[in-house]
């Protein structure tokens, strides 16, 4: 207990008498890291490999790349396809999945059942085969869709099938860029559901109990108290998902949709045989859609990690380079 | 039932966990501006027992009445039903309760912890539930924290936001859950100088504590509890000085030299900060 021991039991004697200065700033040679500048050299040559490459090499045709980018079919394709079907499908999954997850979180056997058969079946199937699925699927509905489920049904039962309830085109809904998004969005809420879930399981028990004690029904206090605070840990892995979503519209052509980034350029490549400068200049498009992405989700995570945390903010990658060099801080 | 019944009237409260019972048979009753101090070792089920009057935990025997009202059922045709999620939250409005761990919506700033209820739960207007959240943060002596957020306030502070927060919703009754014990000694004073001040206001409370200063000072009953039943109870200077039973002299002469215990470290420590 009594282990507070004085600060003159440990460490070498300090020079004692009169005239002994204090020790003042610490000015020390830093530790060297010779490796550093080997690491340096490597990377140097390379890049330098790279750019000549990239500058040299002809089948690059790199004004074949930014015209093939610009494309109004391409730039359609980019707006419809890959973005408007990233949005779309993650809009879906996200809703779809944290609903999920509160189901099969929820006391009631029936729903957290159906929450966690939902997961199994659309975690086991490829995308590329629900989109081609899905492409198909008008089959099942030679006669339309019934806008009120057991419409039809119950106008048979009494007699007055001439009434007809308003159906639509099964293709109109499976096909095309909505057939897409829901394909999509429905495998997306399978994976969103265990990622909610975690993140609801992730915040402390005694957040859902304060509210319950300040008078909210469970509802609420999911709504208010815990889905804010789950959000801090949601928002990384669904930046994650979001850019892999975006990648995976290039898979609409299974359905088949061709409004899409990477078939209408490819489409371009095949008719004027320039194959390798479209596929740069797919690679281009992603690489800046994606970059967008990553701000949309540190602004994200920023904001609902507000009250966690009062770590100072990263050093930055410009004050880390210089201090590497020995230069003056 | 007469007029004069007591805020909380609880009958042979039972309460079992996968089958170990913890409260065997409770009965308790606490009168309006009553301060009562539940103590005992842990595992006495006093902690069980004040989450029960607010529902936290649903109990299996026995009945609650908070203010003449049955917690939890109705009575209807000679059965009892059980209320749904909205009743029951309606019948926790009017409890405050203060956790060992503050519980604090983290990602909300003190004042809009202190606002979430009034605006969310009650429907005050915004700017009125601002005016009190300010009024109540300056009776805990936090009136200039009101934009932090938790986790840049100390222990004892947040302990103060909580017991804002919790009469933000103007309980009839307020419960504490061991309100001091995740405190460093040194902050627990301004969270017992709250809760003492808000005693002398009249304040309706149950504390489980093991802070006997607190207890012989501002209860007017305390409560001794030890494996799911009442042990005794009575006046603070009946039971803390001169208990009748075993079990209690036993606890308290434990408490008694812990407490001497601490206060040796605690002065140990002081003494070593201002070397």
């Amino acid at each position: 207990m009594s282990s507070a021991a004085a600060p003159e039991d440990t460490g070498p004697t300090p020079p004692s008498g009169a005239q002994a200065e204090r020790p003042g700033t610490i000015d020390a040679v830093p530790v060297r890291h010779p490796w550093r500048w080997v690491t340096i050299a490597v990377i140097l040559a390379l890049i330098f490999l790279l750019v000549r490459l990239l500058l040299t090499n002809d089948a690059f045709n790199w004004s074949f790349v930014w015209q093939a980018m610009v494309q109004s079919p391409v730039l359609n394709g980019l707006m419809l396809g890959t973005l408007l079907g990233t949005v779309g499908a993650m809009v879906i999954g996200i809703t779809f999945g944290i609903a999920l997850a509160v189901m099969r979180l929820s006391d009631n056997p029936v729903l957290s059942g159906v929450a966690w058969i939902y997961t199994w079946f659309f975690r086991a199937i490829p995308r590329l085969v629900l989109l081609t699925i899905m492409g198909a699927l008008g089959v099942l509905f030679p006669d339309g869709l019934n806008l009120i489920p057991f419409g039809n049904d119950l106008a048979h039962l009494f007699g007055a099938d001439h009434l007809g309830f308003a159906t639509i085109d099964a293709n109109r809904v499976f096909v095309g860029v909505l057939g897409g998004i829901i394909g999509l969005g429905l495998s997306e809420a399978a994976y969103m559901a265990e990622i909610a879930r975690a993140g609801i399981l992730s915040v402390d028990p005694g957040q859902r109990e304060a509210a319950c004690a300040l008078g909210m029904s469970n509802g609420k206090a999911m709504r208010r108290i815990v889905l804010p605070q789950a959000m801090r840990v949601i928002v990384p892995p669904t930046g994650n998902e979001t850019i892999a979503m975006t990648k995976d519209t290039s898979l609409l052509i299974a359905i088949p949709v061709t409004t899409e980034l990477f078939f209408q350029l490819s489409s371009i490549g095949s008719r004027t045989y320039q194959t390798f400068p479209v596929l740069v200049a797919a690679v281009l498009w992603y690489l800046v859609v994606c970059s967008v992405l990553m701000v949309v989700q540190s602004r994200l995570e920023a904001y609902f990690g507000r009250g966690f945390g009062t770590s100072a903010p990263d050093e930055g990658f410009r004050t880390r380079m210089l201090s590497m060099i020995g230069g003056s801080k | 039932m007469s007029d004069v019944m007591p805020l909380v009237h609880a009958v042979n409260v039972h309460k079992s966990f996968y089958g170990v019972e913890v409260l065997k048979g409770i009965d308790i009753d606490v009168a309006a501006g009553e301060v009562i101090c539940l103590l005992g070792p842990s595992g006495s089920g006093k902690t069980t027992f004040l989450r029960c009057i607010n529902q936290l935990e649903t109990i299996q025997g026995g009945r609650i009445w908070i203010d003449g009202e049955l917690a939890g059922y109705e009575e209807k045709g000679g059965r009892l039903h059980r209320l749904n999620d909205k009743r029951i939250a309606a019948q926790r409005r009017e409890i405050g309760m203060v956790f060992q761990r503050f519980n604090l919506f983290p990602h909300k700033t003190a004042l809009a912890n202190i606002m979430e209820a009034p605006v969310h739960v009650a429907g005050t207007g915004k700017a009125e539930a601002e005016k009190r959240g300010r009024e109540l943060l300056e009776r805990v002596g936090l009136g200039e924290r009101c934009d932090a957020y938790p986790a840049q306030l100390s222990g004892g502070q947040q302990q103060r936001v909580a017991i804002a927060r919790a009469l933000a919703m103007d309980p009839k009754l307020m419960l504490f859950d061991e309100p001091t014990s995740a405190l460093d000694p040194e902050l627990v004073g301004e969270v017992l100088a709250v809760m003492r001040e808000l005693a002398a206001a009249g304040m309706t409370m149950i504390v489980v504590t093991h802070e006997m200063g607190f207890a012989r000072e501002v209860a007017d009953r305390v409560v001794f509890m030890d494996g799911g039943v009442v042990v005794e109870q009575g006046p603070p200077e009946d039971v803390i000085n001169n208990p009748q039973h075993e079990r209690t002299q036993a606890f308290l002469s434990r408490i008694k030299e812990e407490t001497e215990e601490h206060a040796a470290a605690l002065k140990e420590r002081v003494a070593a900060e201002e070397l």
